[in-house]
C-alpha cells in the first residue's frame, strides 16, 4: 500500500533498491521468466496499475531483447483490479484504470502478473478474479519487484526482485520514472526507527 | 368547540392582570420618539405624560428602552377556520397575531365553506370574539365560492353582525373585467373595498415560481410579472372609471409599483399592500427546491424587492399585509410542484419590516405605525384600531424591544403552521407586550391571557 | 460526490472523473463476461414516476454489470398513484435498505428533495426530473462527443475535454431537461454551445445563459458546428401555440434530407448528429439523417450504460458515509 501523503515524507527513510539495483533485478527476472517458460512463446505480461504496468513494459523489453522472436508491445497488457478488490466498501472511492489486453488475448497463454510490492496478497487475489473474467490462461505466474512479507492469503510469487523483511508499521515506497515525480527509480522503507 | 392547541406557547396559567383594569407603561418611547408614560384604564388610554402617578391597583410595566406603537392591523390573514382546522384555527391564529404585535386581523374568505354568505362571516366573527386575542374582521368573498362567476351577497355580509367592509377572492383573481367592474361599483353602497388578488389566470396556468433566470435554470413553470401588472393596470383604470375604492393585495413586482404610482398621481382611489416576505426574500431561495419558499405571488428578484421597499417608504404602497398562510406539514413535505403555496407571517412580520425598512433607514417607527396600523385600519374601516397614542383613544397598544434579536424557530410559534421561510434566520425586534382594548394579551414577550368575550355589538365600526 | 442531481453543480474534475471511469467501464461491455463484482451486495432502486423504458433498462444494465441487486419500482399503478407521498416512498426504500435510488420524476426538483430532505440516506441519481435536468444523458452525450473529438485529434479520450468543440442543440429548449444538462456540462468541458429554437421554445431569460442563441437552424449550420444535437418534440407541445403546425416546425427546425446534404456541401465531413431518443422520424429528424453514418444514436445508447456504471460506481463504491471531493479521490 502506498500512501502519497506529505506526512509520510517526514518519516525517516532508508533506500533499499537504487535505480541501478532495480534495473539489475528486472534483468534477472526477465531471464527467469524466459527460463521458466522455456522461451518467449505464448508469454503475456499483465501489469497491475499503477506501477506494475511500467514494470511489465520494462520486463517485456528485456525479454524481447533476449529473444528476437518476441515483440515487446505484443506481449504486454494492463490489468485493472479495482473492481475486484475486497475492500471497496471500506476505502475511499478509487477511480478504475483501463484494462488493456495484448492483441492475441490471454486464452491458452502463460500470463505473468507483474506488480511492484507483494504484501497481503489481496491485490493478487483480485487480479486472479479479474483475469478469469477476461479469458482462460494456460497458467498464471507472479512477478514482483519487492516481497515484503505479511501475507494474509495463500499466495506466493514465482519471481521476486528482492525479499524485504519489514515490520507492519513500516511503509515500502516504490518510485518509478514513468509514474512518479520526481522521475526516478528507487525503493525506500519509511517509518524505521 | 374543541380546537387543537399546540403545547407552546400557551398563555400563563394565571395571567397577570390588574384588578382595576389599570396599567401604567413607564418610560416607553412613543412611536420611537419622546419618552412618556401611558396610563391605560377601562380599555382606553386614560393619560399620556411624564411621571404619571400609579393609581391604586394599577399594574406598572417598565417600558424603558421599548417602543410604544398602536397595535398592528393585518388586512390579509388566513385563519383557515372553518374547514382546515388542521392547518390553523381562529384561536391559534389569533394567538399568533397577538404574539406578533397585532390587535386586529382580517380573516380571508377562502375557508371551507367559503366566506361568501352572512352565515359564514358571522361564524368567523363569533369565533374571533370568543377567542379574545385580537379583533377578527372577516373578509367576504367577492364571488360565490371564489369561482369568479357571479357576485356573492356582498350587501348581506356588509349588513351582518360581522359588518364586512373588505371583499376579496384572495387566492383567486376576479379576472372577468365585467364582474370586477360590478363589484367595484356595488361595494360603494356600504363604503366597501375590493381587495384584488392580481393574477391573470391563463398566463399563470401551472405556474410554480417567478418567471426569470432562476425558473429557467430550475425548469419550473414561470409566473411572469406581467400576469400581475396587467391585472393591476386594468383594475386601476376600472377604479377610475367607476370612482370606486380598490385595494391591491400583495404587490410583488417593480412594474406593479410603477403602475400604482402612476394611478395615484392621477388621483385614482387605490391602495396597495406588500407582504413582509416580498420585502426580504428573492427567487434565489427556490434553488433549494424547498417548498417552504413556495408562495403566491411568488418570490421575485432583488430589483423587485428594492422597488417594493422604496414604494413602501414613499407611500406608493400603503400597507404591510402578512398573507399569513399556515399549512399542515404534509403539504410542504413533498415535491415542489405538489406543495401548497403560502408561508406563515404573523409572528415574524414586525421583525422582517424592522430589518428591511427601519434598519435600512428607509422608514422610522412612525412610518411603521402608519403602514402596519393606521392605514390598514382605515382601508378596512376599523374605527377602534390604528389610532394615535393619545388620551381618550382605544387602548390597542404594543411595546416593542427594537434591540432584541432572536433566531426564528417555527416550533416555538403559536401558529400551527411550521412553514416559516425564516426558520434559522436571526431577526431583530420582539414584541414585549400587547394591549388589546386595554387588556394585556401579551406580557414579557409571552401570551398572557385573552380578553373576556365582550358584548358582541361593540360600536367599533365607523 | 454523494449524489448526482444536476450537471450545473458538477465540477470539471468530477465530470472528467466520471467520463474517464466510463471509458474503463466501456471495455467491460465488449468482454465475454460483462460483469464486475464492484457493487456486490449493494441495492440499487430504480424509482420511476414516469415511464421511460430506455433510461430504466440502461440503469438496470449498468447496475447489474456492477453486480448490484436491482429493484425496479414503477410508481405507476402502485400505491404512489394512490396518493402515497414521496416522503413515504423514500422511507419505504430506506427501510428496504436501498444504497442508491435512481429517480425519474415529472416534477422538477424531486430528486433534490429526495437527496436533501433527510427522508433517506441513500445516494440519489437523477434520471430526469420534469423540465430541470437529466445529468446522465448529458454525460453520455459528452462521452460520445469526447470520443469523437479525441479521435479527430488523434489522442486517447481519457483525461481530455471538449475545448474548442462547437455544439448546436436544436429544438424545444424550454421544456428540455436534456438541453439544460447538456449545456451546463458542455460549457464545463470547454465546448461552445449554440441553442437553436423558435423564440416560443426558449426559456425566459435565456440571454443570460452561457451560450449563443439562434432562431435559424440554417444559419447555425453555416457556422459549421462539430456536433448537432436534435431534441425530441413532445406531442403535447403541438397544441399549446408554441408553433403553428408540426409541418412548419419540421420545415424550419427539423434535420431533414436537404440539411443532411448541406453538411456535405459545406464540407462538414466530421460533424456528428446526436439524438437522445426516442426519435420522431420525419419530424425533428429525417429517417435518412437518423440512419446516416453521422448519427451516433446507437453509440449514445451503449455509452449510456458505461456512463451510468461509472456514476453508480463512483457514488456507491467508497465508504458510504463520507463525502469526498475528486481531489481526495485522485489522491488515492
Amino acid at each position: 500500500m502506498d500512501l502519497r501523503d506529505s506526512r509520510q515524507a517526514q518519516l525517516p527513510a532508508r533506500t533499499v533498491l537504487t535505480s541501478a539495483d532495480i534495473d539489475r533485478v528486472l534483468t534477472r527476472i526477465a531471464y527467469e521468466i524466459l527460463e521458466a517458460n522455456k522461451g518467449g512463446t505464448d508469454l503475456v505480461l499483465m501489469g497491475i496499475p499503477r506501477r506494475g504496468y511500467p514494470l511489465a513494459r520494462r520486463l517485456a523489453a528485456k525479454i524481447a531483447a533476449a529473444d528476437p522472436t518476441v515483440h515487446a508491445e505484443a506481449i504486454t497488457g494492463q490489468l485493472d483490479v479495482t473492481m475486484f478488490r475486497d475492500d471497496l466498501a471500506h476505502q475511499p472511492t478509487r477511480p478504475p484504470y483501463p484494462t488493456q489486453l495484448p492483441p492475441s488475448g490471454i486464452d491458452g497463454k502463460v500470463v505473468v502478473l507483474v506488480d511492484d510490492v507483494l504484501y497481503s496478497g489481496r491485490t493478487i487475489r483480485a487480479a486472479l478474479d479479474a483475469l478469469i473474467d477476461l479469458g482462460r490462461p494456460r497458467a498464471v505466474r507472479l512477478a514482483v519487484l519487492v516481497d515484503r512479507g505479511h501475507r494474509e492469503l495463500p499466495i506466493r510469487a514465482d519471481h521476486v526482485g528482492k525479499n524485504l523483511p519489514t515490520a507492519a508499521v513500516e511503509k515500502v515506497r516504490v518510485r518509478l520514472a514513468e509514474t512518479d515525480s520526481p522521475a526516478l527509480d528507487e525503493v525506500v522503507i519509511e517509518g524505521t526507527a | 368547540m374543541t380546537t387543537a392547541i399546540p403545547a407552546k406557547p400557551a398563555p400563563a396559567d394565571s395571567p397577570k392582570l390588574s384588578s382595576t383594569g389599570t396599567y401604567l407603561l413607564r418610560g416607553a418611547s412613543l412611536l420611537g420618539k419622546e419618552q412618556a408614560d401611558l396610563l391605560i384604564r377601562d380599555g382606553v388610554i386614560a393619560a399620556v405624560g411624564q411621571g404619571l402617578d400609579a393609581p391604586e391597583g394599577a399594574l406598572t410595566i417598565d417600558a424603558h428602552g421599548l417602543v410604544a406603537l398602536p397595535g398592528m392591523v393585518d388586512l390579509h390573514t388566513h385563519l383557515r377556520e372553518p374547514g382546515r382546522e388542521d392547518a390553523e384555527t381562529v384561536e391559534t391564529g389569533t394567538r399568533a397575531a397577538a404574539l406578533g404585535g397585532f390587535t386586529a386581523v382580517h380573516a380571508m374568505a377562502n375557508s371551507n365553506p367559503v366566506a361568501d354568505t352572512a352565515g359564514v362571516v358571522e361564524q368567523v366573527y363569533s369565533l374571533g370574539l370568543k377567542s379574545g386575542w385580537v379583533d377578527v374582521r372577516p373578509v367576504g368573498a367577492v364571488t360565490v365560492g371564489l369561482q369568479g362567476e357571479r357576485l356573492a351577497e356582498l350587501g348581506a355580509m356588509a349588513d351582518s353582525r360581522a359588518r364586512v367592509r373588505v371583499f376579496s377572492d384572495d387566492g383567486m383573481c376576479v379576472h372577468d373585467p365585467v364582474l370586477m367592474r360590478r363589484a367595484l361599483e356595488y361595494v360603494k353602497a356600504f363604503d366597501g373595498v375590493v381587495a384584488q388578488h392580481a393574477q391573470e389566470p391563463r398566463m399563470t396556468d401551472g405556474a410554480q415560481m417567478h418567471e426569470g433566470e432562476v425558473s429557467a435554470v430550475l425548469g419550473l413553470p414561470g409566473w411572469p410579472a406581467v400576469a400581475e401588472e396587467s391585472i393591476i393596470a386594468r383594475d386601476v383604470l376600472l377604479a377610475q372609471h367607476t370612482g370606486s375604492r380598490l385595494h391591491v393585495c400583495h404587490v410583488s413586482t417593480a412594474g406593479s409599483v410603477e403602475i400604482i404610482r402612476w394611478a395615484k398621481e392621477r388621483g385614482i382611489n387605490v391602495t396597495a399592500e406588500v407582504t413582509p416576505h416580498h420585502l426580504l426574500l428573492t427567487d434565489e431561495a427556490v434553488r433549494s427546491y424547498d417548498p417552504v419558499y413556495k408562495v403566491n405571488p411568488p418570490l421575485r428578484t432583488e430589483s423587485d424587492v428594492e422597488a417594493l421597499r422604496r414604494g413602501l417608504a414613499d407611500g406608493t404602497i400603503d400597507i404591510v399585509g402578512t398573507d399569513h398562510a399556515p399549512h399542515p406539514s404534509e403539504h410542504k413535505e413533498c415535491e415542489w410542484a405538489q406543495a401548497a403555496m403560502g408561508m406563515t407571517g404573523l409572528e415574524t412580520a414586525l421583525s422582517v419590516v424592522q430589518a428591511t425598512m427601519i434598519e435600512t433607514g428607509l422608514m422610522d417607527w412612525e412610518g411603521f405605525a402608519r403602514v402596519t396600523s393606521a392605514t390598514p385600519a382605515r382601508i378596512g374601516r376599523v374605527a377602534t384600531q390604528g389610532r394615535p397614542l393619545e388620551t381618550g383613544e382605544p387602548a390597542n397598544v404594543i411595546l416593542v424591544d427594537p434591540a432584541a434579536r432572536r433566531t426564528v424557530d417555527p416550533h416555538k410559534m403559536a401558529t400551527m403552521g411550521k412553514n416559516s421561510p425564516y426558520a434559522g434566520l436571526e431577526l431583530p425586534g420582539m414584541v414585549r407586550a400587547a394591549f388589546f382594548a386595554g387588556h394585556p394579551t401579551v406580557l414579557d414577550g409571552a401570551l398572557n391571557g385573552p380578553r373576556a368575550a365582550a358584548a358582541e355589538e361593540t360600536p367599533w365600526i365607523g | 460526490m454523494k449524489h448526482l442531481l444536476s450537471t450545473l453543480d458538477l465540477s470539471y474534475q468530477d465530470a472528467i472523473s466520471i467520463l474517464d471511469t466510463a471509458e474503463a467501464m466501456a471495455a467491460v461491455g465488449e468482454r465475454e463476461v460483462k460483469k464486475l463484482p464492484a457493487l456486490r451486495g449493494r441495492t440499487v432502486v430504480n424509482l420511476f414516476f414516469e415511464d421511460s423504458t430506455r433510461t430504466r433498462i440502461s440503469f438496470e444494465a449498468a447496475a447489474k454489470r456492477l453486480s448490484a441487486d436491482v429493484i425496479n419500482f414503477s410508481a405507476k399503478g402502485s400505491s404512489v398513484s394512490k396518493g402515497e407521498s414521496l416522503k413515504d416512498t423514500a422511507q419505504t426504500l430506506a427501510a428496504i435498505g436501498a444504497d442508491a435510488v435512481v429517480i425519474r420524476h415529472g416534477a422538477s426538483g424531486a430528486p433534490a428533495r429526495l437527496a436533501n430532505s433527510g427522508w433517506i440516506d441513500a445516494a440519489v441519481l437523477n434520471a430526469g426530473d420534469g423540465t430541470h435536468e437529466h445529468p446522465t444523458q448529458a454525460l453520455l452525450d459528452a462521452f460520445t462527443m469526447r470520443r469523437h473529438w479525441a479521435q479527430l485529434h488523434g489522442v486517447p479520450s481519457a483525461g481530455t475535454d471538449l475545448k474548442g468543440m462547437h455544439v448546436a442543440i436544436v429544438g424545444d429548449i424550454l421544456h428540455s431537461r436534456v438541453a439544460r444538462s447538456d449545456l451546463w456540462l458542455l460549457k464545463t468541458l470547454g465546448a461552445e454551445v449554440t441553442l437553436v429554437a423558435p423564440p416560443t421554445l426558449l426559456p425566459f431569460g435565456v440571454e443570460s445563459w452561457p451560450c449563443k442563441v439562434s432562431y435559424s437552424l440554417d444559419e447555425t449550420l453555416e457556422t459549421k458546428p462539430d456536433a448537432v444535437m436534435m431534441l425530441r418534440v413532445q406531442a403535447e407541445r403541438m397544441h399549446s401555440a408554441f408553433f403553428p403546425t408540426v409541418r412548419e416546425y419540421s420545415r424550419r427546425y427539423g434535420f431533414d434530407d436537404v440539411r443532411l446534404d448541406r453538411l456535405d456541401t459545406l464540407g462538414m465531413d466530421n460533424t456528428i448528429l446526436l439524438h437522445p431518443g426516442p426519435m420522431n422520424r420525419g419530424l425533428e429528424i429525417s429517417s435518412r439523417a437518423a440512419d446516416s453514418p453521422r448519427a451516433t444514436v446507437l453509440a449514445q445508447v451503449s455509452n449510456g450504460v458505461s456512463v451510468r456504471m461509472a456514476a453508480l460506481y463512483l457514488l456507491l463504491s467508497g465508504e458510504s458515509s463520507s463525502q469526498r471531493t475528486p481531489q481526495e479521490v485522485s489522491a488515492q
